[in-house]
């Protein structure tokens, strides 16, 4: 099943984002297992870089610490196919365009898809430079895309970043970075509407700014599901890392359903 | 061979606009309005006028007599340092001030290292009336303070970086999320040619002037337009696209890129990008970038807070790959000494940045016939501090 085909069937989504090699270097395995036995329908596997330009100030931290523990592109891959056979829910990567360009452009493709990657976040990679430089590739080695779209996109550049993605659509709730506020606002609301209005085919996820069980229902009302990342990392506790993820799911999920 | 851009903004394969969508209607807006604007005759008479009468432009082409006895070459500085706030950094915030106000905007953020670029935007902020937030590295805040306290004086708000090695790289990443944060009514404006496209074409245009004088001037002085050499210092690169722009198409001079070395290229504690860099994307372009083989930005140093930057401006990643121009790596020690020297020799105390221009000069051939024109891109005032903790005055 595809991933777009997976969200309509299992919606509403919660998608959990979590930075690789955070708290510690061997945590990634531990908690994309904890994530999925707590009810979490896909995940987003960080892949913590130096620069990382469209997170917010609580993913540049732990991305920043990450690194310091020795996480590489090498390793998460790694530690993600060791554990591949126990994961039956999708896995997202995201991560920047400079790290892909570095491991390889076709190489990280046929890498990611082994350890069982299933869709690509890359936020600085520009629709147009997909289309003429990546996307055969990224097809050719059956993997699938995400993309970007705020509240300043327009409705014809939606279109074209709806069309070229093919897991799901990336609808960031704010022009805003991620983590820096909680709820919905009625700005937002009638920007979820827009889209909505457009009638299209690829699922939406709504990310950024969700943060609790609050915001996720309401998000969930105008799209498939929704992504919770910056507020997850903060609730981790390094050394009580299960429960810690435990409750914070539960806190989402319980009131949800 | 081209220098100019296509209009992707991209030099060769360096360039273009890697942005996240949540910056790309702001890019857009800039890209599709920087030349409409600055290409009209209201533009530039607005512009010209500040240049000449708040600025202080033209500044001089001079005649470096005692470096020219000491080093056998004829030897001009563009004095760059004589412009209002003491650097070249207020011409592009001239430039972008009045795009940014064209454009409508409220609010203006900047990045700083060593403040020259801070300084400026804070002024043009000043004589504009708009609010002004630059970001600045905390460990840069604690070696140029001077700096810091003239852009408090000019009412701009001064807000440190704590992420990474606290310098100018941590300064653009904040800038950009504050724009990322507001992307509607605020204007950022980048103090080099790096960033995304149109940034990079946009800051050399308006720095361009430096080249169009030095024409000009050298025809005042030697009856001839070009020069044999022109040699200024790299960070980002914006007083070095300034100074070669109007010289690109001419491959008879020879354009030098001094780059900070820190304390030796091959040390780990340096900037010298050109020759430690690799293909990488930095700041929204593509460019030659220090990284680690998993493309994870390297920390540069120098002692210069101007040019500890990991990356460089994409037209010089193009002038430099492609041979157009040579860089050479200085080192901190170099660069003091040549402070000194430019100091003694022609009573003239540069900035720590410029110095690593006047460094080439013992790297390089000399002869009678050669005229060089170095790019004194800005005064040492601000690095009084580090220059009497190393001289032990």
């Amino acid at each position: 099943m595809t991933i777009a085909a997976y969200i309509k069937q299992n919606k509403p989504i919660l998608n959990v984002y979590f930075t690789a090699g955070y708290p510690e270097l061997g945590d990634t395995g531990r908690t994309v297992l904890a994530l999925q036995r707590e009810g979490v329908q896909m995940i987003e596997v960080g892949m913590p870089y130096s620069d990382p330009m469209a997170d917010g100030e609580t993913i540049q931290n732990s991305s920043a610490h990450a690194i310091k523990n020795g996480m590489t592109i090498e390793l998460l891959f790694s530690q993600l196919s060791e554990i591949k056979s126990e994961v039956n829910i999708p896995l997202v990567f995201m991560g920047y365009l400079n790290q892909w360009m570095q491991f390889g452009k076709e190489k990280f493709l046929i890498e990611a898809k082994k350890a069982g990657i299933g869709a690509l976040i890359i936020p600085d990679l520009p629709l147009d430079v997909y289309e003429t430089e990546y996307k055969e590739l990224v097809e050719k080695h059956g993997l699938s895309m995400s993309f970007l779209i705020t509240p300043n996109t327009s409705n014809e550049r939606i279109k074209k970043a709806a069309k070229l993605s093919s897991a799901f659509l990336y609808v960031v709730s704010q022009s805003s970075i991620t983590g820096t506020s909680a709820g919905v606002s009625m700005e937002q609301l009638a920007y979820f509407k827009r889209i909505n209005d457009l009638s299209l085919e690829i699922p939406r996820l709504i990310g950024f700014g969700i943060s609790d069980a609050e915001s996720f229902n309401q998000a969930c009302q105008y799209a498939d599901g929704a992504i919770i990342g910056s507020a997850f990392i903060k609730a981790l506790q390094r050394d009580n890392l299960e429960p810690s993820i435990s409750t914070f799911i539960k806190s989402i999920l319980e009131t949800s359903r | 061979m081209t220098f100019q851009p296509t209009d992707q903004g991209f030099y060769g394969e360096y360039g273009g606009a890697f942005v996240p969508e949540m910056l790309h209607a702001n890019v857009e807006e800039l890209r599709q309005n920087y030349l409409k604007f600055s290409e009209t005759e209201e533009f530039k008479k607005e512009f010209q006028s500040l240049l000449k009468d708040y600025v202080g432009r033209p500044t001089p082409l001079y005649f470096a007599k005692r470096l020219t006895e000491k080093y056998g070459s004829k030897i001009y500085l563009k004095r760059e340092d004589l412009c209002h706030t003491g650097a070249h950094k207020v011409n592009n915030t001239i430039g972008q001030i009045l795009l940014a106000e064209k454009l409508g905007k409220k609010r203006i953020i900047a990045e700083t290292g060593a403040g020259q670029h801070g300084v400026a935007t804070a002024t043009v902020c000043a004589l504009k009336g708009l609010q002004c937030i630059v970001y600045m590295g905390e460990h840069d805040i604690k070696r140029q303070a001077p700096n810091v306290s003239r852009m408090k004086m000019l009412g701009a708000e001064v807000r440190p970086a704590l992420s990474g090695s606290k310098t100018l790289k941590d300064a653009t990443n904040e800038a950009i999320r504050d724009w990322i944060n507001n992307p509607n009514d605020t204007f950022y404006i980048i103090g080099s040619v790096v960033g995304p496209h149109p940034y990079p074409d946009m800051v050399a245009r308006f720095q361009s002037v430096i080249s169009e004088e030095i024409k000009w001037q050298l025809q005042e002085h030697e009856g001839r337009e070009n020069p044999d050499m022109v040699i200024a210092c790299v960070g980002g690169g914006s007083n070095a696209a300034g100074a070669f722009y109007h010289f690109m198409e001419d491959e008879r001079v020879k354009l030098v890129a001094a780059e900070a070395a820190g304390l030796g290229v091959d040390s780990g504690k340096s900037a010298a990008t050109s020759l430690l860099g690799t293909n990488g994307i930095l700041h929204g372009s593509r460019t030659l970038l220090m990284q680690t083989a998993d493309g994870q930005v390297i920390e540069p140093y120098s002692v210069s807070a101007g040019l500890d930057y990991p990356g460089i401006g994409p037209l010089h990643a193009h002038l430099i790959t492609s041979g157009r121009a040579k860089s050479y790596p200085i080192t901190d020690d170099e660069a003091l000494e040549s402070v000194l020297e430019v100091s003694r020799l022609e009573g003239i105390i540069p900035a720590l940045e410029t110095a690593h221009a006047f460094s080439v000069l013992n790297k390089i051939e000399h002869h009678k016939d050669q005229v060089i024109v170095v790019n004194l891109s800005g005064r040492g005032d601000k690095d009084l501090n580090t220059y009497i903790e190393h001289f032990n005055f």
